[in-house]
């Protein structure tokens, strides 16, 4: 069976983004780019699928500009076999993004797609359940532990009220909660095999699909800053301030 | 314009996420349906009825409603929600698991994690782990949005909605629940606590957490976890705050041997009084906090339980 593992390059989860003076966006520019740690584990999830006999090939997509193709050689550095690269600089929505990846559904059928439960950039936590349902698939999301059996999928979800086993028919799509598994380091024959496996690259326009974004972003805002707090001498110190100024306790 | 408000409960009793999602309801304007979807939840229907504001509440009784599995109550709520200016749920792990599917076959966006009703049109949400927040505008016929609940306040119980049936279900039949292991708990929840303690990867181990329980009862307060804590088998998944876990603003926050990542930092820092209590005088949780304690937690922790 095929896994389709769709990844996103986003700012290194170890940066703290700052606002731009007028407000438009955040200023990304000299930042380290990394892949989502979401996706990085969902490409660890299906080449450990593979490993295991269970998966016949692994299939990285991104969707972005040029330079995103980096983050599909790590993920074939990790394992995966092939990449496809939708290239556009439209800044696509989750909406889109689900529609393309839809296509490349349809052109590749996979049994499973395992992508990241969020973009740490976007923290949108939606293009799985778009995907799920643009292609009519039933979805695992949150997935800490994955086991295929047969025609079927069971999918264990970290839910608010802890976890939920959930059975899903293949075709699926999973996401990938933080406790999944742990991702692998690349190792560096493995780097230097990634630079010889393909990446096809296509357009939306190719695909059949406009991007249209039905969100505009009107301002971007550094949240409220925090007052200067003080720091305490003892426990009866804190005791005291709790109850007396915060009056909390 | 009316908004269809979905219910987040356990077929037995609503959870107090919906009075605030009501409440965000309220801050857009215009009449408030409440669907209640599950399996026997009837009960959950009449408490529905009494949240200020809310003029009807539609129950979708089926046993495929009853585990909230996405594909099915996507359908529904997809189905339901053609008829409704905005579509309404908790950004709770139901409301993110299953609305992005609906808006999906609305073709329409999702806006997710709103902190801030600015116009029937118009949100604030935070993004990048909460170090900025864009105000956006959504120029889609249907408003589909899931609410931080921890930014709004719960609507009052004085309302009388009128309670109707509704009696479309379709069981997209692709997916089961098999079983759950939820987390069983006497202390409040994380997301209606009035206090929480939290504990790091200092804690060192599962049994240590005892030790913040205690102060825990105590206080009234939920107790909760950093990442580390949790990736470390001490406490369980539920228990995680962060950007990826649970987004809390309790009344006060005590964070105990967690060093103050971005990603925990996302999930607490707009919590009303901060205490940090934590060895290392460069921990950055320090500079969040409104009262820091440089201590080891091993003295300052029983110290704290014997003279509350
Ligand atoms: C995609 C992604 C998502 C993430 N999401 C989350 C999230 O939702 N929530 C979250 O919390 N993290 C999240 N993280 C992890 C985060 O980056 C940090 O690794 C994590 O928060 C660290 O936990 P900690 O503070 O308990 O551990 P550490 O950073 O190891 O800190 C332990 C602290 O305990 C102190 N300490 C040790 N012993 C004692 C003692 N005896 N007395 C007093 N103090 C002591 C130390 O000084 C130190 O400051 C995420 C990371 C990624 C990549
Ligand atoms: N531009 C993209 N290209 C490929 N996959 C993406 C892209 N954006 C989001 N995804 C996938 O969707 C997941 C959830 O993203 P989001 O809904 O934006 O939080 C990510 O972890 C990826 O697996």
């Amino acid at each position: 069976m095929k896994i389709l593992v769709p990844i996103k390059r986003v700012v290194d989860y170890n940066v703290k983004v700052r606002v731009k003076s007028d407000n438009t966006d955040v200023d990304l520019s000299n930042l380290k780019m990394s892949i989502n740690p979401f996706c990085e584990i969902a490409v660890e999830e299906a080449v450990r699928l593979k490993e295991a006999g269970v998966a016949s090939e692994v299939i990285a997509v991104s969707i972005g500009e040029k330079a995103c193709q980096e983050q599909i050689r790590t993920a074939l550095a990790l394992g995966a076999d092939r990449g496809i690269q939708i290239e556009t600089d439209a800044q696509p929505q989750p909406l889109a993004i689900a529609k393309m990846l839809a296509k490349v559904v349809d052109a590749e059928q996979p049994q499973i797609v395992l992508m990241g439960k969020q973009t740490i950039d976007g923290d949108n936590n939606q293009t799985g359940q778009m995907l799920a349902a643009l292609t009519n698939m039933p979805q695992g999301t949150f997935a800490s532990e994955v086991k295929v059996d047969g025609d079927k999928v069971e999918v264990t979800r970290e839910v608010d009220g802890g976890l939920v086993t959930v059975a899903l028919n293949l075709p699926a799509v999973i996401t990938t909660d933080l406790r999944l598994n742990e991702p692998r380091y690349a190792s560096l024959p493995n780097i230097m095999k990634a630079k010889r496996k393909p990446i096809a690259v296509q357009t939306p326009e190719e695909l059949g699909v406009e991007i249209s974004n039905s969100l505009d972003v009107l301002k971007v805002e550094e949240p409220a800053a925090r007052s200067a707090g003080v720091m305490v001498e003892s426990v009866d110190e804190l005791i005291e301030k709790l109850r007396t100024t915060a009056k909390v306790i | 314009m009316t908004i269809l408000v979905i219910a987040e409960h356990n077929n037995d009793a609503l959870k107090t996420d919906t009075h605030k999602v009501v409440a965000a309801a309220a801050a857009i304007g215009g009449d408030i349906d409440v669907l209640v979807a599950g399996a026997n939840c009837g009960a959950v229907a009449e408490q529905a009825a009494k949240l200020t504001g809310v003029s009807k509440v539609l129950v979708a009784d089926n046993a495929c409603y009853e585990h909230q599995l996405a594909e099915n109550l996507g359908l529904l709520v997809a189905d339901l929600g053609k008829g409704y200016s905005h579509i309404l749920a908790a950004a709770s792990t139901t409301g993110k698991n299953f609305l992005p599917r609906s808006a999906a076959l609305l073709d329409v966006a999702q806006i997710s994690d709103i902190i801030r009703v600015d116009s029937a049109d118009t949100f604030a949400r935070p993004f990048y782990a909460g170090n900025a927040i864009a105000t956006v505008k959504s120029n889609d016929s249907i408003k589909v949005i899931t609410v931080r609940t921890s930014a709004f306040d719960s609507v009052e119980e004085t309302g009388s909605a009128s309670v109707e049936s509704i009696d479309n279900a379709q069981d997209a039949g692709i997916s089961s629940y098999v079983r759950s292991e939820l987390t069983v708990s006497e202390r409040p929840e994380l997301g209606s606590a009035r206090v929480i303690i939290s504990g790091g990867r200092g804690m060192q181990n599962g049994d240590n957490f005892k030790m913040l329980e205690e102060v825990a009862d105590k206080l009234g307060a939920g107790v909760g976890a950093s990442r580390a804590a949790v990736d470390a088998g001490f406490v369980p998944n539920d228990m995680q705050v962060g950007q990826t876990g649970k987004i809390v603003a309790p009344e006060l926050y005590v964070a105990v041997g967690i060093s103050g990542a971005i990603q925990h930092l996302a999930g607490m820092k707009d919590s009303k009084v901060i205490v940090a209590i934590n060895k290392d005088p460069e921990a950055p949780i320090f500079q969040v906090a409104d009262f820091g304690l440089e201590a080891d937690l091993f003295e300052a922790i029983p110290e704290l339980n014997s003279k509350l």
